[in-house]
């Protein structure tokens, strides 16, 4: 894999890149060990009584500490520590804590115990997921008062001296919070995935993180050496020199690269040769805009619209969609938003098809499919899309999942009755706003000259073509290699939707992960498309590797790949080119030296 | 005409509202709804279908359950019944300062 040899080496998932190599240090959560006993005389009831609220007012005093050096760096964060306040003295823990102690004459600890094992039923019992995982919080606060009961001080990530990586089971957002930024090379932890708040606070704070390793904790000595690529989730304990010498030089380049990448973010994606594409980003969240603008995107290329309306007894009201899209629409002017309308299977969308089971979901009743059947749904979302185009005049709307052209009409058709309804209240909306499609269904490919007449843009989602036309479920570990983007069939299928767009005059854009993959960038170019959109990260390294391609060459290269019988064969074939033509974008983020990795995905 | 000086007795008060921000009444929103009852003596629940939660207690709020669409209603017992509830009214009304 790597030259030289290491204790161990564990794979886990990526949150924020970088290479690190330090010593480990663990943070021990393991959970302080207790004593039980009871109080013999209703003087030393008092006494523990006091000795409680003691540890309480100590734990209140650190948490508020804590929270005002939180809040000029993360303000928007500050209200968890909050939230940790208020369970200090809320009645379900406090109060019941007291009452323990007073009625069963045991020790505080012990009581309190009780009291968590309380809250926990009743935690447990919940439906909803999020307020569920609120647990934790309060089992952090209880904790933090068990700590300062027992005088059982744990090593706290306050206390590092030297610059560590930090190795921990899991880290609570106040733990992460007081990492000295500057002491913290790293941080691996156990649990945790692509969102976790480790994730996202590393993120912020460019500090290289891996989570989701398992067994990470258990398996590191404090003070063995480590390094750790935040880019390919590999976390590699006790490296002999070899190793160790070549991940110092990888570490050197990789900054260099990602410094002159993230400087270079701004400039257009133009080749060598004068051919500009656009570059926008794929996103799911609002809060995401900030990666979109910080990152050189050109506007957003696909606004996925579903998760307001996940865990939610009635869908959301067009107020509450108007306001969200227009401030992503107002943030990203004068670039342009393509809000894809909901696309959602049935069971996520809490109708009255809620509870009945699909045999066959991925082609069941789902996406523009439920919203023709949802007619309200569908038209509360379209009034509120439109109302924002009138007023940021920016907005595009996409239709997912179409199939043909009947599907198509049936689509437009509401949503020219909702503009209807919108005139005869004299609602503005946007005249000109631009209405396209993604093409993801096979049948559309074979169709698309016929939608092509009927819409302002194309967007070739590719996750969902793939599996569609090559019939393979990528999370069904049974056939997921058999998931090949690059498989003959997929890339004719592009080229004829994108020459059915080139030829009917419209703009065709792709979306999915294939867009986002540097490797695929001269085939991409070759399709002759308007732009691309993908994960806000993957947009410096993309444009950067387009700056430094030729179109003429691009076009050439796509030629030659689809007289291939096979995926192996073009990605043996990009790799080589890549190699050759784009070597220092690539010789970084391959782990086998001199041969490229199959396909990287997450980008930068 | 009221006597102020009477004014001061015990009150009832109650007032339905239905929750209307994104995430419902999760960790930010029930902070704020503690952090506000908690400035009056009354005592304060949030009622749903027939369940309560006393309004001073975040995680009993937590536990209760509310997300966006819910109805509930508010009913505060005591002296300052009445001057709780334009503050939390403010609160829910503004969806907590939330989208």
């Amino acid at each position: 894999m790597f030259p030289g040899n290491a204790r161990m080496v564990l794979q886990g998932i990526g949150v924020a890149p970088g290479i690190a190599i330090g010593k480990a240090y663990r943070v021990d959560r393991d959970k302080v060990s207790l004593v039980y006993y009871y109080l013999p005389s209703p003087a030393q009831i008092k006494r523990e009584k006091d000795r409680f609220n003691a540890a309480v007012e100590r734990a209140e005093a650190d948490l508020k500490e804590i929270r005002s050096k939180m809040a000029g760096v993360f303000p928007e964060h500050a209200y968890i520590i909050d939230t940790h306040i208020h369970i200090l003295r809320d009645k379900m823990l406090y109060d019941e804590t007291v009452r323990i102690i007073d009625q069963q004459a045991i020790n505080a600890e012990w009581a309190l115990r009780q009291a968590l094992e309380k809250a926990q039923q009743i935690f447990a019992k919940i439906d909803d997921e999020y307020i569920r995982s609120r647990f934790s919080d309060v089992d952090f606060v209880a904790e933090r008062i068990l700590q300062n009961l027992t005088g059982q001080n744990k090593q706290s990530v306050a206390g590092i001296r030297e610059r560590v990586i930090v190795v921990a089971q899991d880290l609570s957002p106040a733990d992460t919070i007081q990492l000295q930024v500057e002491k913290t090379l790293a941080i691996v932890t156990d649990m945790g995935g692509k969102t976790s708040h480790t994730a996202i606070i590393t993120r912020s704070l460019d500090i290289p993180a891996v989570v989701g390793l398992e067994k990470v904790y258990h398996a590191v000595r404090s003070g063995e050496l480590m390094v750790v690529d935040g880019h390919a989730g590999k976390v590699i304990v006790d490296p002999d020199e070899e190793l160790l010498n070549y991940y110092y030089e990888r570490q050197y380049q990789f900054e260099r690269y990602r410094k002159e990448v993230v400087r270079c973010a701004e400039l257009p994606a133009e080749t060598e040769d004068g051919y500009t594409i656009r570059i926008q980003a794929n996103i799911e969240l609002l809060e995401e805009v900030v990666a979109v603008i910080d990152n050189g995107a050109e506007g957003v290329g696909l606004y996925r619209t579903e998760y307001l309306y996940l865990n939610l007894d009635q869908p959301p009201d067009e107020e509450t969609l108007f306001w969200d899209y227009r401030e992503l629409a107002e943030i990203i002017y004068p670039e342009t938003v393509t809000i894809r309308t909901l696309d959602l299977g049935a069971d996520k969308l809490n109708t009255r098809m809620r509870g009945s089971t699909e045999t066959n979901p991925a082609l069941g009743l789902r996406s523009i499919r439920l919203c023709l059947q949802e007619d309200e749904t569908f038209r509360t979302q379209l009034r509120a899309i439109l109302r924002v185009s009138g007023i940021t005049k920016n907005v595009k709307i996409m239709f997912p999942m179409i199939s043909g052209v009947g599907e198509l009409r049936a689509a437009k058709t509401v949503l020219e009755e909702v503009k209807q309804s919108l005139i005869q209240e004299s609602i503005e909306f946007d005249k000109d706003l631009q209405v396209g499609i993604m093409i993801e269904v096979p049948s559309a490919v074979a169709v698309a000259d016929l939608l092509a007449r009927e819409v302002d843009f194309f967007s070739i989602g590719t996750n969902d073509l793939v599996q569609y036309a090559l019939a393979i479920d990528r999370v069904n570990e049974h056939v997921a290699h058999l998931y090949e983007p690059l498989h003959p069939a997929i890339l004719r299928m592009i080229k004829q939707a994108a020459d059915a767009g080139r030829q009917a005059g419209i703009p065709v854009s792709l979306c999915g992960e294939l867009a986002g993959e540097p490797l695929y960038i001269p085939i991409l170019l070759g399709f002759g498309l308007d732009s691309l959109s993908m994960n806000p990260l993957a947009v410096p390294r993309v444009k950067k590797i387009i700056r430094n391609a030729s179109i003429e060459e691009s076009k050439a290269c796509l030629e030659e790949v689809l007289q291939f019988t096979t995926a192996g064969q073009i990605n043996d074939y990009l790799c080589e080119l890549a190699w050759r033509r784009f070597r220092e974008d690539f010789e970084l983020f391959t782990d086998e030296m001199g041969k490229l990795p199959a396909a990287s995905s997450v980008g930068q | 005409m009221r006597d102020p000086h009477r004014r001061t007795e015990f009150q009832v008060e109650r007032k339905e509202f239905t929750i209307r921000n994104k995430l419902g009444l999760h960790a930010r929103a029930a902070a704020k709804i503690v952090q506000t009852s908690s400035q009056f003596k009354s005592r304060i629940r949030i009622v749903k279908n027939g369940r309560e939660a006393d309004a001073k207690s975040m995680l009993d709020i937590l536990t209760l359950s509310c997300p966006r669409g819910t109805r509930i209603e508010l009913r505060a017992e005591g002296k300052d019944a009445a001057e709780a509830l334009a503050a939390l009214a403010v609160l829910f009304n503004n969806n907590f300062g939330e989208e």
